[in-house]
Parts: structure tokens; sequence; C-alpha cells
């Protein structure tokens, strides 16, 4: 699906990634790990094509990322489901809407999406809040939001960017649930996280590789998870 | 909950298509929203009247211009004695003379039949020294009136050109100088028009770069994106003009009429419409949306390509 060889990227002048290699294959399911500021976020860029790798390859369902044009970016977006740090809503359109947009932007008709959307919303427990503007959301249930949105296209894929940052351990717990029935479903899924507890409680539920980013490398973790 | 329900999935539904007024995906912005309407409708009010100019000197310069491929008259007054000795000079003269087509002897009948609206039919012409008329019919590139003049003065003392309808040459050319600059006031209103729908792109293209960017991650291509932006602004050009149009076409209609103001008032009254001109207005509001549509895409699609 996507695969990142020996990749090194940097802000500026340092090295913030060096050589790295990843491999989602279908159905896997992975945790990215490792303090903040070690470059979990920028990894995730370069899975979806965001950032391009300065040195080393990265290739999208075998396109070589740095040679797409921004169309075929676009179109390689609609197959990997983002879950952003920071959401990324349009704040004037209702959750309803912005759940639906990556459907609306692929130019499907939004109408044949209107169950789904429905069922979409009810299974992240949002229904109550279709009508509602983004900002007037909790942070939890923004990052349902978010989910809903990364899932609706259905795509091959799930990168998770601290899905589960700024809410509760009760909802961070049917957030993993939520991830993990998609894998069920044969979605490959990455979540990054520094949140030891949520990893070990998806081990129990899930076979997981867990990779931790240090000294800007890519390694295995630890038996301690 | 169950009309609430029905109510969203409509409002789903308009998101999708995209409403008449623009695309949802992109916030209104209300100020540089009136302000391309209200330019587009500035700006088509101006061409109404560019093209009411155009089209009035168009019409001038045609019928002034009949009216100089129309005749002259030399007209000889001499004592009865000359008269035929003159008379016969001039055919002989303009006979030799470059660029007269045709020259022609007034019969007294025909002289009768002139005068009659103003004396009456029983006119004893025979007892009234009337002037000898030659009508002449210009041919080719037309003749030399200030040569013709002097070998006259010369062959025929009482011969004189009457060329009357030479002096409104001068003003068939200004007529279609007027009418060229009308035309040219429409090419700038219509650039003018484009320049103000591109600044107002960029800035909206500007202001909404966290919307573009969020349209890019969920997997929006560039055409989806500027055709957002196209829509709206050719929307808004569209309105915009239409109500400037409508104005300016209201203001041209109740100019006085052309009649009333008589033959002298003819150039200043004559700027209205008629007939048919009207059905050119529709096309200002049209032309406006093309305008606006090739603007919004090239700038949309530059600053795009610009920002990737
Ligand atoms: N756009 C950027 N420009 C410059 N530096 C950046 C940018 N984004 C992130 N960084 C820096 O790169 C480092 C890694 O960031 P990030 O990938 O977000 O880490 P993490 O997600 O693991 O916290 C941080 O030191 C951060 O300040
Ligand atoms: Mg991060």
């Amino acid at each position: 699906m996507i695969e990142l060889q020996d990749v090194t990227y940097g802000y500026g002048g340092t090295a913030l990634l060096a050589g790295i290699s990843l491999r989602l294959a279908q159905g896997s399911f992975h945790f990215l790990t490792g303090p903040s500021g070690a470059g979990k976020t920028t990894l995730i860029k370069l899975c979806y094509g965001e950032l391009i790798a300065g040195q080393g390859r990265v290739s999208l369902f075998g396109q070589d990322a740095a040679s797409m044009s921004r169309d075929e970016i676009a179109l390689a977006r609609r197959r990997i489901g983002v879950v952003h740090q920071d959401c990324q809503f349009l704040d004037h359109l209702t959750v309803a809407e912005n759940v639906a947009l990556p459907v609306v932007v692929s130019g499907r008709p939004s109408q044949q999406i209107e169950r789904d959307l429905e069922d979409l919303l009810g299974w992240v427990g949002l229904a109550a809040h279709r009508d509602a503007l983004p900002p007037e959301l909790s942070g939890g249930e923004r990052q349902r939001a978010a989910l809903a949105r990364a899932v609706i296209m259905s795509p091959e894929v799930i990168l998770a960017d601290e899905p589960t940052g700024n809410i509760d351990w009760e909802m961070s717990l049917r957030l993993l649930t939520l991830l993990v029935e998609l894998n069920r479903m044969g979605k490959t899924v990455l979540i990054a996280t520094h949140d030891l507890n949520l990893i070990r409680q998806a081990k129990k539920q899930v076979a997981a590789r867990v990779l931790r980013i240090a000294n800007r490398q890519l390694l295995a973790a630890g038996a301690e998870l | 909950m169950k009309r609430a329900r029905r109510i969203s999935a409509r409002r789903l539904l308009a998101f999708a298509i995209g409403d008449a007024q623009a695309d949802r995906v992109v916030p209104p912005s209300g100020f540089t929203a009136r302000l391309t309407v209200l330019a587009a409708a500035a700006m088509a009010f101006l061409a109404v009247f560019a093209l009411a100019l155009s089209l009035a000197t168009g019409r001038l310069a045609n019928r002034w211009s009949e009216a100089l491929t129309g005749t002259a008259t030399i007209r000889i007054t001499a004592p009865e004695d000359q008269i035929e000795a003159q008379t016969a000079a001039v055919l002989r003269l303009l006979e030799t003379t470059p660029g007269i087509g045709q020259a022609r002897l007034i019969g007294r009948d025909e002289q009768a039949a002139l005068l009659s609206p103003w004396f009456g039919p029983d006119l004893p012409l025979d007892s009234l020294p009337l002037p000898v008329l030659i009508e002449i019919t210009e041919a080719g590139a037309g003749y030399d009136a200030t040569g013709l003049r002097a070998r006259l003065a010369g062959e025929a003392p009482g011969a004189v050109l009457d060329d009357h309808s030479r002096w409104r040459a001068p003003l068939v050319s200004a007529a279609r100088r007027l009418r060229a600059l009308g035309w040219a006031s429409m090419l700038l209103i219509a650039a003018t028009t484009a320049l103000i729908i591109t600044l107002a792109t960029s800035a909206a293209l500007a202001a909404n770069a966290q919307v573009i960017r969020v349209l890019r991650l969920i997997g929006a291509q560039d055409a989806y994106i500027a055709g957002a932006f196209v829509r709206r602004y050719t929307a808004r050009a569209f309105t915009g003009a239409l109500a400037g149009t409508v104005l300016g076409a209201v203001v041209v209609a109740l100019l006085p009429a052309r009649d009333t103001a008589g033959a002298a008032g003819e150039f200043l009254t004559g700027l209205g419409f008629t007939g048919t001109d009207w059905l050119l207005l529709p096309l200002i509001p049209l032309l406006a949306a093309l305008v606006a549509f090739a603007a919004t895409r090239t700038t949309s699609l530059a600053t795009l390509k610009e920002r990737s």
C-alpha cells in the first residue's frame, strides 16, 4: 500500500528522519510512537504526500510520490483516510457536511452516501451533533468526527495522528475500538501516539506492530509493550 | 426530529450540486462579494452607454455617408443672350473633368415640379428668369471641387457649383471615429472587468488558503477547487452586470425621443436604442460572465499551481 525506502527528511538543514524504511502492508496494524517532536507527524505527512522526501523513495500504491502530480496525489489521498492531529475541518460547514466532504470533493453524488453518512455518524456517536459546526464540538467529538471523515471514502489505509490526543481515557478506548474494527474489515491502520497505555490496550485486541522513532531512526519497540 | 433531518438532507444535496449562488465549500466573504457585484454593475452600466454611443454614431455615419453619394448641382445665371453659350461651355467642361460620372440638364418641366410645392401649379414659368440647373453625379473617387470651381469661373462666369452635401464629409469621419471610440471603450470596460475580477479572485484565494489546504488534504483536485471560486465569481459578475445593464437600459430609454428634439438635436438625442439594438443588451451580462469565468479560471489555476 504505502512504502518508505531509506527516506531522509528534515526541515531546513538538519535531518529529522534519516534513512527510514517502513512498509504498510494490506491489513496491517501499526503503532508509531516516540517523544513529542520526534517526527511522528512528519512521517505521517510523508505517507500521504503532503511532504516529499528529500532522499529515498516513498511509494503510494506503487507510484513514486516524488514524481506524482498534484492531481495524482489528490487521487491517492482518496484511498488514504487521515485523522489529522489538528483535525482540519471547514468551520463554516456542519459536522455532517464536513464528514461528507471527501465524497463531495471526489465528484460522487452525495445523496447516495446519505445512508452511509447516517450510519457513520451513529457509529462514532455524533448523530445528535450532525448539524453542529466544528468549533461547537468538544475535543473528543472533533476527533471522532475526524475519524468519520477519514473513513467515509472507504479508504484502504487509515493514518491517525494522535487521535486520542486531547480526550479522556474512556473516549480513547472507544476510538481505539473503532480503529480496531476497521482493521478487522481489512483496512491498513497506522496510529501515531505517545500514549503507551493505549498501545498496551490495543495489543490485547489486535496483532499490532509497534515502532518507535528515536535518534532519527525507526526502531521496533522494546518488549515492555 | 424527522423534519429536521429531511431539511438537512436537502441542504446536503444542494451543497453537493453547488447551489446557484456559489459553492458552500468556500465560505462566503461579504465584503469582496459585494464589491465584485458592484464593480460588475458599474462596468455594465458604462458598457450600455458605450454600446449606445457606438450604435448611434454608426447610424449617423451611415445616414450621412449615404447623402454624400448623392448629387451636386451647377446653377447658371446669366443674361438671356449668354445663357445658352455658358450652358454649352459648362457641359463641355464637365465632360473633360475627371470624377464626374454624369451631367444632366434639368428641364423646365422638372424645375416646375420642384417649385410647385412652394408656388402652386399655376406658376407662369415662362415669364420667370429661371437659372439653368445641371445635376452632376460623382464617379469613382469624386472630382476636385476647388479645381472645378476655378475652371467654371474661367469659362462660364455665371455658373456656380453647389456641392451642399460635401460639408458632411468631416462629420461622417467624426462619427466614424466616435463609433470606434465607443467600441474601444467597450474593450477597455471588458479589460477592466477582467482586472477587477482577477484581483478579487486573488484576494479570495489568499483569504481562503486554509480552506484550500483542507480541500487538498481530503483529495480535492485543482479543477474542483478552482471551480468553487470560478462558479462563485462568474455568478457574481453575471448578477452585477445584469443589474447594471437593466439600470443603464432604463436610463437610455428615458432619454428624450429623437423626433421631439427635431433634426438639429439629432446628434445629441440619437443615443437611444432602436429596434433590434435592444437585443444586443442581454449580451452585456453574458459577456461579463464570460470574462469573469476566463479571469477566475486562469487566476485560480495559476495560483493553485504556484502554491503546490
Ligand atoms: N513545518 C515545519 N517547519 C519547520 N519545522 C517543523 C515543521 N513541522 C515540524 N517541525 C519540527 O519538526 C520536529 C518534528 O515535528 P513533528 O513531526 O510534528 O513531531 P511529533 O509529531 O513527533 O511531535 C519538531 O521539532 C518540529 O518543531
Ligand atoms: Mg505530531
